[in-house]
């Protein structure tokens, strides 16, 4: 024991003369684990908030029996399978409006609640009785309460002017979930005896065939492992996942060039411990122990900075994942042991991996140095073409994973076998840029401009792959973000075809806002829309109701239309189908699709395909009147109005004075485009900080290559400086050398970039959410990126340049003193 | 603030999370104690009618309709089972309509033999129909487990009836028929219960023969036997300082019928009360002095030590018995637990009934 | 000089006894017989030269003895310990805890100081003599040294380093190969004045690999390797 701590206080020794060497292996894994916990904190908190939202009193993780066409349905049916043996618990579910904020209300019925859901919240006895006797409880969690700036106890009024009973802080529960007595919410909904599913607890004996006791009016839905928000979601967090994961081996291409030369460096003292005595044996135990303890200092510290970043991204997760999928993320981050050990021990398995190399090396050592070590360029050649061959290899993978994979984690695995062979490919790419610099120069000094070059290509690949991973991610994301960002823009321009959106509280307010408006002489057109919810192969689908208006047929935006399509959607036997909604049926323009409504089977044409991006569920478009007929409940509560653009401010005025309508009841035509857009910048702020912490991951694994070089390239400099080439002019060609390698690697990651973007638009986006952008490619962007990646690459080539052109003549003369 | 789950267990953790046990065990059995205030009152001197008296007194905080029969198999083995559903209300005053109703809905059932002994509990709210009694036609329910009556049920012996309940692993199906009237308890069904006038009204019907099936993990069979109902209901039936009570309703082999109670006290002196009921359906009181209830030997259940086995003496009608259970492990694990199960008793007499204890 | 024969027992046993010692390397897939069976036996206390023309299997012989490399065939042992057929970790056991090796680079450690070069090879063998280590400090002149790192001390100052941490553990034999070929010739001449005086201090072996005469002419004896063979 004594002995291997002396061994190990010498290995030790090293790092106490190479503190920046010592620093880089330390970034490197503080790196690689803080970005890969960060985002493992994210998805984990994601995680267990959709797991709460699915166990919140019955949610999908419980068999729940509901009405063929989603509708409410009587609360007899209830209390009649109950008297048949069924072991039900009644639920009621809607939205209210709390100033002008909409919430999700649920009305529960906690005596035969099903004890057995999950991680449900729970309440005490004593709780119960104060939940259910009046005036009850408004069960909320603390984020809603902060979100609707009460206190406990309040008793805010909904839209309609009801008051909520006193709110109460339940800790566990989801955020914007209203949760109260079932009594309360029926009164509250202004639903008498109506439920909208019936949760299905453990059955204390046989029921009867729930045919015998409510014929069809009931369908049994089974619960899912899997929750929708969770199946919506996945490729968000898989967008995530793989950004840490880049960024987690851009650490370890950090990891592995520091230990790599800290090897190379500390071989002599190695065999120097072996001819002292140090077995074989204790020597590499002793190194392996050395690298795990900084592994486990440096997963420490990696960890505390991953919760960092995702306390400080978390704001922006969470209101993407609002936004987009409705999901309620809580802002305030909670971290289970799990996940420091998970940190910790990818920090030491990722160190090991990053070492292998170097340790197998340490391995496989024998005590005397070789007799004669092969010349560098023949060693280089052979790396250069094994690397290659594996490139070749794995681009052939990427290849056959575009052609055969359907899936997304498919598409990941092209991206990533794509980026991975590009990485690979790059260093034989260079040499032979480098090579034919090196045939075309003239002078000895361009000569020995180009085949030094050639000499640090090792050294510096694994930096220069990282460079080139995180431009071409960049490039790749920034072009989709663009594209998108475009595409939906113009994609909204069509979609808000009217002026002035009105929401009214019910339909009596939208029948009094249609005949109050139908005398002002300003209104040009009143547009009723609507929405109704219904299933289509076990999945919700919206209904959307259209109005049918010259305006719509000249501005909302189809993908694919069959011929007049519009007049076709009049009659009310044809739909058009959502882009992504279409995608998961497999229905084309001309197929037929049922939907069942509360009449009966509804058959509906497919004659029109559109996008609707940012939608989690499928849509069909409809007729509106068509829509009211088949679903009589749909609310009429939804007006559009057209409106000459000088009179919308006063209008709208008028209107909330009027009725008494917040921001939300109406709005026009520019907020809501604004809040649309909002949402979907936000959606991306994650990508684009994810983004830019991967670039300076790849700007520190320069930096770090560059200096660990610079060290070692002294004595390949003093001959030069010896022969009478000052120091200023060699670190400007030092600085050119650098330079120009970072350039070519920059340009490079352009193209590939731009696959990465095809991929991402063409594969990733539509395996994630179900629609294909047309692909732009923005030259600027492309310009500027570079631009960007010069920049980092002259900072990091800078210091130690800096370093060079100062250094004292002494230092070089040195090296000539130390030659031996 | 207690751990419970939100579930029917926590629910049961006293029937009355809702209406009464905040603190149950000081304040008398399951809250049972607890002061009336604003409920009907509980009076000497009621006139029963019937059939109204069979439905719901939801004026009034608490009530049940407690069954139990003894029964023999087609085999000649011994078994018993209970059926009971109890009522109570969250508050005083006008009960609200559907889900504002505030009355609660409690029942237990269970079946025991010698070497098994099997229980369930069902909850529900008042108000929608899940749960509830009608006086005529007489039906008193909860889910599917109901008494059951027809148009030619008679009013005066309510029977015949039938009989249902089914859990997991046990369920039973009987037809419950009498020929005698209901028999009201204590003073014209004014029974006291301590000394300072808690009291409840109180009838039962021990006459009813019973016929029907029995199944334990799926394996059925035909029993019959006699049974007894039990109704009750009372704002206040015990007196805050009473921790409990034992409690024997017997068939006599003569015919006679034989129901004894005796209440405890937390100074350790208890009430016991007694009435015998002819086989013609006469009754008389048995004063409190003439009565001796001797628990004999206790049987360790759920970790309590519980008197299953008592010798009971009426000096006056030279009446000395041993009682027997037939299962000592008959305990009601439910959410306001206690013990109850068949026995069997010899002695100056011989017979079955069924044993109660309660607050141990 | 003190020349303590009375640390020697006299009659001097064998110390190092290799006979028929074989070693072939193969250089472009051509083998190459660098040691054609050598017989050597060297006495406690004894110091010898051993000489020979580039490429005559010197260091190859040094480089075996010490354990480093394992020989073909022949055998050597080291007391009663033959050398030949430990596995790798008696070798380090035995380099370790018997012998001192000293090379041509020195080969000290360079983000060690002085201090810590000096005493880690006794303290990996777990043999520290704080006494023992003091003493060689002194008489190797490194006193003032102490606190630096090798870099910034002179080859002659270094290589006395190198003896010294060789001598720390009071090795049974020392063996060094070319110790003097990177030091000019005064500093050659004193250093190993200070190493036959350390030797015959701790009445240890000495076997030199040397391409000078003039040095080989200082010790007890001297050998020639010429063709794989003891001259």
């Amino acid at each position: 024991m004594r002995r291997a701590l002396w061994v190990l206080a010498v290995l030790l020794s090293h790092w106490r003369r190479h503190g920046m060497q010592f620093a880089t292996l330390l970034i490197g894994l503080i790196a690689a684990t803080a970005l890969w916990s960060g985002v493992q904190a994210i998805n984990q908190q994601a995680r267990t908030a959709y797991d709460r939202a699915a166990a919140t009193f019955g949610g999908v993780r419980t068999a729940t029996l509901v009405a063929p066409d989603a509708a409410t349905f009587p609360q007899d049916l209830f209390v009649k399978l109950r008297r048949a043996g069924w072991p039900v618990s009644p639920m009621l579910e809607g939205r209210v409006q709390i100033n002008g904020r909409s919430m999700r209300l649920l009305g529960i019925e906690p005596v035969t609640l099903p004890a057995d859901v999950g991680n449900a919240p729970r309440l005490g006895a004593a709780d119960l009785s104060s939940f259910v006797a009046a005036p009850g409880q408004t069960l909320v969690a603390r984020e809603t309460l902060a979100d609707l700036q009460e206190d406990e106890g309040a008793m805010p009024s909904i839209s309609s002017g009801a008051r909520l009973p006193p709110l109460h802080v339940l800790p566990q529960l989801v955020p914007d979930v209203l949760v109260v007595d079932i009594g309360v919410a029926q009164r509250l909904l202004n639903k008498p005896d109506q439920v909208s599913r019936l949760l299905i607890g453990k059955a204390k004996g046989k029921p009867a065939p729930l045919q015998s006791v409510v014929g069809e009016r009931l369908q049994l839905m089974q619960p899912t492992a899997e929750t929708e928000l969770e199946r919506l979601t996945d490729s968000f967090h898989l967008n995530l996942t793989a950004f840490g994961l880049l960024s987690f081996f851009v650490g370890l291409f950090i990891v592995n060039s520091a230990v790599g030369l800290a090897f190379e460096q500390r071989l002599p003292m190695l065999r120097t411990l072996r001819s002292c005595g140090a077995s074989a044996r204790l020597v590499n135990s002793v190194l392996v122990v050395e690298l795990v303890a900084l592994a486990l200092v440096a997963g420490l510290i990696g960890l505390v900075c991953g919760y960092v970043i995702a306390a400080a991204l978390l704001p922006d997760v969470a209101a993407s994942l609002r936004g987009l999928y409705g999901a309620q993320i809580p802002g305030q981050l909670s971290l289970r042991p799990e996940w420091w050990l998970a940190g910790i021990g990818i920090s030491v398995a990722g160190a090991l991996v990053a070492a292998a190399t170097s340790l197998i090396k340490a391995i496989r050592m024998p005590v005397l140095a070789t007799a004669q070590p092969r010349a560098w360029q023949q060693r280089q050649l052979r790396w250069l073409v094994l690397q290659s061959c594996a490139a070749c290899a794995v681009l052939a993978v990427a290849l056959l994973l575009l052609h055969y994979g359907q899936s997304l984690i498919a598409g990941f695995g092209v991206l990533a076998a794509l980026m991975l062979g590009a990485a690979l490919i790059l260093p034989a790419f260079l040499e032979i840029l480098l090579l034919a610099g090196q045939r075309l120069a003239r002078g000895p000094l361009a000569l020995w401009f180009w085949a030094d070059s050639r000499q640090q290509l090792s050294g510096l690949s694994l930096a220069l792959m990282a460079l080139l991973l995180a431009l071409a991610v960049n490039v790749g994301v920034s072009t989709m973000v663009e594209t998108f960002s475009r595409t939906f823009v113009g994609w909204l321009d069509g979609r808000l075809a009217a002026d002035v959106y009105i929401s009214a509280a019910d339909n009596a307010q939208g029948a009094a806002i249609r005949d109050w408006l139908k005398d002002r002489s300003e209104v040009q057109a009143i547009l009723s829309g609507g929405r109704a919810e219904t299933q289509v192969a076990g999945q919700p689908v919206e209904l959307l109701g259209l109005p049918d208006h010259p305006l719509y047929r000249e501005r909302w935006p189809l993908l694919e239309t069959a011929p007049r399509a519009w007049t076709q959607l009049v009659p009310g036997n044809a739909a058009f189908i959502s882009e992504q909604l279409s995608r998961r049926l497999n229905v084309r323009v001309g197929d037929v699709i049922e939907v069942p409504a509360p009449g009966g089977t509804w058959e509906l044409d497919i004659v029109g395909i559109y996008a609707d991006y940012g939608n989690p569920k499928g849509q069909l478009a409809v007729n509106i009147a068509a829509l009211i007929r088949q679903f009589p409940q749909t609310p009429r509560t939804r007006i559009g109005l057209i409106v000459p653009r000088d009179k919308i401010a006063a209008l709208i005025a008028a209107l909330q004075k009027r009725f008494a309508l917040d921001d939300r009841g109406v709005a026009d035509q520019a907020t809501v485009k604004a809040e649309s857009i909002r949402i979907f910048n936000r959606t991306f702020a994650v990508t684009s900080a994810l983004n830019a912490f991967t670039l300076g991951v790849a700007g520190i694994a320069l930096l770090t290559s560059l200096l660990t070089l610079a060290n070692s390239r002294l004595p390949q400099l003093a001959p030069l400086w010896a022969i009478g080439i000052t120091r200023p002019r060699l670190a400007a060609i030092e600085l050119t050398k650098t330079l120009s390698v970072a350039l070519f690697t920059s340009l490079l990651a352009v193209p590939l970039g731009l696959l990465v973007a095809w991929c991402l638009i063409a594969i990733v986006n539509v395996k994630a959410f179900g629609w294909r952008l047309p692909f732009h490619v923005f030259p600027l962007q492309l310009v500027e990126l570079v631009a960007v990646a010069l920049i980092a690459s002259l900072l990091a080539a800078l210091l130690p340049v800096l370093r060079l052109a100062r250094m004292q003549p002494a230092s070089l003369v040195k090296v000539f003193a130390n030659e031996r | 603030m207690s751990a419970d789950k939100l579930s029917r267990r926590a629910f049961a953790g006293g029937i009355a999370a809702l209406a009464l046990t905040r603190r149950a065990q000081a304040q008398g059995y399951a809250g049972l104690g607890e002061r009336a205030d604003g409920f009907a009152k509980v009076v000497p001197g009621k006139t029963f009618a019937f059939p109204a008296d069979h439905g719901p007194h939801p004026e009034f905080r608490i009530e049940w309709w407690y069954l139990t029969a003894n029964l023999v198999d087609s085999s000649g083995a011994a078994c018993g089972l209970q059926w009971t559903l109890f009522r109570q209300a969250a508050k005083p005053g006008a009960q609200g309509e559907g889900w504002a109703n505030r009355q609660i809905w409690m029942a237990h059932a269970a079946v025991t033999r010698a070497d098994t002994h099997r229980f369930n509990e069902l909850f529900s709210r008042g108000g929608i129909g899940q749960a509830g009694v009608d006086a005529k036609p007489f039906a008193a329910w909860i889910d599917d487990w109901e008494m059951k009556g027809a148009d030619r049920t008679d009013d005066r012996s309510l029977a015949p009836v039938t009989l249902k309940a089914s859990s997991t692993d046990f369920s039973y199906a009987l037809t419950l028929e009498a020929d005698r009237p209901v028999v009201l308890q204590g003073d014209h069904g004014y029974s006291r219960k301590s000394e300072r006038g808690q009291a409840s009204y109180y009838y039962s019907q021990p006459f009813y023969r019973a016929r029907g099936t029995l199944t334990i993990d799926d394996i059925q069979v035909d029993v019959t036997g006699q049974a007894w109902m039990d109704r009750e209901w009372s704002s206040q039936p015990l007196d805050t300082d009473q921790t409990g009570w034992d409690w024997l309703a017997l068939h006599l082999s003569t015919g006679d019928k034989l129901m004894l109670y005796r209440l405890r006290q937390k100074d350790g002196k208890n009430y016991p009360l007694g009435n015998w009921i002819s086989a013609s359906g006469d009754t008389q009181m048995v004063a409190a002095g003439d009565i001796q209830m001797i628990p004999k030997a206790t049987a360790e259940v759920a970790g309590r030590k519980l008197p299953v086995e008592w010798r009971i003496e009426i000096p006056s009608r030279s009446f000395s018995i041993l009682c027997k259970p037939l299962n000592p492990k008959a305990w009601m694990g439910t959410g306001f637990s206690y013990w109850e199960g068949p026995i069997s008793f010899a002695g100056t007499h011989e017979g079955v009934g069924y044993l109660e204890l309660t607050g141990y | 000089m003190l020349r303590s024969i009375d640390l020697i027992p006299c009659g001097a046993l064998i110390l190092l006894s290799i006979r028929n010692l074989s070693k072939t390397f193969t250089t472009a897939g051509e083998p190459v017989h660098v040691l054609r069976g050598v017989d050597l036996d060297l006495r406690a206390g004894e110091r010898v030269a051993l000489t020979g023309e580039s490429g005559s299997g010197k260091s190859t012989l040094l480089h075996l003895i010490a354990g480093l490399d394992a020989a073909d065939g022949g055998s050597i042992r080291l007391e009663d310990t033959e050398i030949t057929e430990l596995p790798d970790a008696g070798r380090a056991a035995l380099r370790r805890d018997r012998i001192g090796l000293v090379f041509q680079q020195f080969n000290l450690i360079p983000s060690l100081s002085i201090a810590d070069n000096l005493a880690f090879q006794a303290r990996i063998a777990g043999r520290h003599d704080a006494a023992w280590t003091r003493e060689l400090v002194e008489r190797l002149g490194l006193g003032s040294l102490l606190k630096r790192y090798p870099e910034q001390i002179s080859g002659g100052q270094q290589q006395r380093v190198a003896i010294g941490r060789a001598l720390a553990t009071k090795p049974l034999l020392l063996l060094a190969d070319e110790p003097t070929g990177n030091l000019d010739e005064a500093t050659a001449d004193d250093v190993l004045a200070l190493t036959r005086d350390l030797v015959a201090r701790t009445g240890c072996g000495f076997l030199m690999v040397t391409h000078s005469l003039h040095l080989a002419g200082t010790l007890d004896r001297h050998i020639v390797l010429h063709a794989g063979r003891i001259a």
